[in-house]
């Protein structure tokens, strides 16, 4: 995939002599084509499903809710289109945003092209949190009991990886393993505990995720948070290019290091556990959207974190679509889509670390 | 802010830095003059790159203060202190695919609004990469480069950051010959615009050479700042780095060169072991 007026050449054992030019026009239409997808997305994922629905039916249905006429289709249909399907999906879409978004910020605040939400402990931390208060009365919210969660389970992540030598991606990665298979673990435990029916269907939704509950009070956590911590994340652009090389050539571009690393730190748990209190630990979305934006818009996150964004709403939307019609009736948890595509994209990465150095 | 920097070059006072319980620098004192080039000389661990560090605020000293025209480098905003003063460090190293512009880019950071807006900035990048010498290869991905090459960009990225005061370490690392004296001569015209520059130099010679100005650190202290010319002898030379030295001048350009031997007396060998551990 050639941008215009960009040329890719190889010199040597085939390394890339010439990056493609990531101009901003590239970037624009790029983001014009994923939203206006988006768009298409949601409106035909509504038609995906047991009952026949069409196009002109989700029309209807939204117009109508949205006072913009009156509805031609009969109850039953309508609740199908709003009550289960759009708030569903619109739910897949905001997690997958704000997934993406998260792991394009990790990557690059901790210098870890392998950071990813689920991958570091933050979703199963989450996932934690948001079980304490919904089995065990914690007295809390969920999406900041979620966020309290993630926030313990990155510092736990952080900690460990410290404790003992210098920090690195790889001991980061596997410090996340160890976090998120306790907090896994102390979910099952925390549902086991507290079950009265079918015990093992939730925990897998919460250690794999799944959005099929999802109704709209999920839809406003869920696109709440990305206007209110995502976009707002974005400003943060430049200052995460300026990471590239490093803590002193980050102060030395006149960035304050420690402030905006822990901000910047804190606001992708806060976003990592609004979501993860609607759909539990989904994984890998946060790992594979951002590194294959990379690959067609470059590195430059003005341009990366929007695009990761809309991406990774569309991956999500077609996840959880495969997720509830690959073998319906019965559902997949949306994770095991996720990971399937996911672990093969994270195998390669490390691949190509071994190789690089 | 070209030609007519706004500082008259960079003081650093009394500066003791402390890490982990051992003191790198122990009450250093420095001056950097705008239009001077300065070698900053010293063997290995004698606290140069610290030193650099303290000069651009990017390290806070636990004694000492480091002023640029009588003001607190400390107190500024730090925007404002990555627009006085760039920092060149040794062996640039990203996991980040960016091109050799995109690197050059970041030195506009400083300078760009909050939406990016930054009127001088594609001028700015264009005469960095341009007189770095790296604008043939603009394109090409950074990790691909050689260790020379990207010693190059990183000065085209200080230069992009277009500053009064210019802060390197190690400056000619991984060159060859010839493009070591094309960044040294870059580095004196750059001075002649009025810049302060100060570089760490390993090469003596070369630096005795280059600099109109030298400072010898060793073991975390200054022990003697001035004039090249009248303040890096061979006593000192000796005194520091425990070889024996001679200056002579060069046979055609006639400034100061330097031959050296390794001492043998005893005095020398336990020095050495003294800073060896």
């Amino acid at each position: 995939m050639t941008a215009p007026g960009g040329t890719v050449s190889a010199v040597g054992a085939g390394a890339p002599a010439t990056l493609r030019r990531h101009p901003a026009s590239l970037a624009v239409s790029v983001g014009t084509v994923a939203f206006v997808l988006l768009v298409v997305s949601v409106a035909s994922a509504v038609t995906i499903g047991p009952a026949d629905i069409r196009i002109a039916d989700v029309w209807a249905s939204v117009a109508s809710h949205l006072g913009l006429g009156s509805t031609p289709l009969t109850p039953l249909r309508d609740g199908i289109v709003w009550e289960l399907r759009l708030p569903r999906i619109l739910t897949a879409g905001a997690v997958g945003a704000g997934l993406a978004l998260s792991g394009a910020i990790m990557q690059a605040i901790t210098r870890n092209p392998l950071a990813d939400p689920f991958l570091l402990g933050l979703s199963s931390g989450a996932s934690l949190g948001a079980v304490a208060v919904l089995l065990l009365g914690v007295g809390l919210l969920l999406p900041p009991a979620a966020f309290l969660g993630a926030l313990l389970a990155l510092g736990a992540t952080l900690g460990l990886a410290r404790a003992g030598g210098p920090i690195s991606p790889t001991r980061t990665v596997l410090a996340g393993v160890a976090v998120s298979a306790l907090a896994g673990a102390l979910t099952s435990l925390v549902i086991f505990w507290t079950a009265t029916g079918d015990s093992y269907r939730e925990i897998l939704s919460w250690l794999l995720g799944s959005v099929a509950g999802a109704r709209w009070p999920a839809v406003a956590i869920g696109v709440g948070a990305l206007v209110l911590i995502g976009i707002p994340l974005m400003a943060g652009a430049r200052t995460l290019d300026a990471f590239a090389f490093g803590d002193t050539a980050a102060a030395a571009l006149g960035i304050d290091v420690v402030a905006a690393r822990w901000t910047l730190l804190l606001a992708t748990a806060l976003l990592t556990g609004s979501m993860v209190s609607v759909s539990g630990a989904i994984g890998f979305v946060g790992l594979v959207v951002p590194h294959a934006v990379r690959l067609v818009v470059g590195a430059r996150h003005r341009a990366l974190l929007p695009i990761s964004a809309l991406v990774g709403a569309l991956f999500l939307i077609w996840a959880d679509t495969i997720a509830r019609s690959l073998f319906d009736p019965r559902e997949l948890p949306v994770g095991v889509v996720t990971a399937i595509i996911g672990a093969p994209v994270f195998a390669a990465l490390l691949i190509r670390r071994k190789t690089a150095r | 802010m070209k030609g007519t920097p706004d500082a008259t070059g960079l003081t650093g006072q009394r500066i003791s830095v402390r890490t982990g319980g051992r003191l790198l620098l122990d009450g250093v004192d420095c001056r950097v003059d705008s239009g001077r080039t300065t070698a900053l000389l010293g063997p290995n661990g004698a606290g140069k790159s610290t030193l650099l560090r303290a000069l651009g605020a990017l390290e806070r000293p636990a004694r000492g203060e480091v002023r640029a025209d009588g003001r607190d480098l400390f107190s500024m905003r730090r925007r404002e202190r990555a627009r006085l003063a760039a920092l060149v460090e040794q062996d640039l190293h990203t996991e980040v695919e960016l091109s050799v512009r995109q690197v050059v880019e970041l030195g506009r950071v400083p300078h760009e609004g909050l939406f990016g807006e930054d009127a001088d900035g594609g001028s700015a990048v264009d005469s960095a990469l341009d007189r770095a010498g790296v604008a043939a290869f603009a394109d090409r991905a950074f990790g691909t480069l050689s260790g020379g090459e990207r010693q190059r960009v990183a000065l085209a990225r200080a230069l992009a950051q277009a500053t009064p005061i210019l802060l390197l370490d190690e400056p000619t690392n991984h060159l060859d010959i010839a493009a070591q004296l094309r960044t040294l001569r870059l580095l004196r015209d750059l001075a002649a615009d009025g810049i302060a520059v100060i570089a760490a130099l390993h090469d003596l010679s070369l630096a005795a050479g280059w600099a109109d100005d030298v400072v010898v650190l060793d073991r975390g202290r200054a022990i003697a700042a001035g004039p090249t010319e009248s303040t890096l002898t061979p006593e000192l030379i000796e005194r520091v780095y425990g070889v024996g030295a001679q200056l002579f001048p060069h046979p055609t350009t006639g400034r100061p060169m330097l031959a050296f031997e390794e001492m043998t007396s005893p005095r020398t060998t336990a020095e050495a072991e003294g800073r060896g551990q």
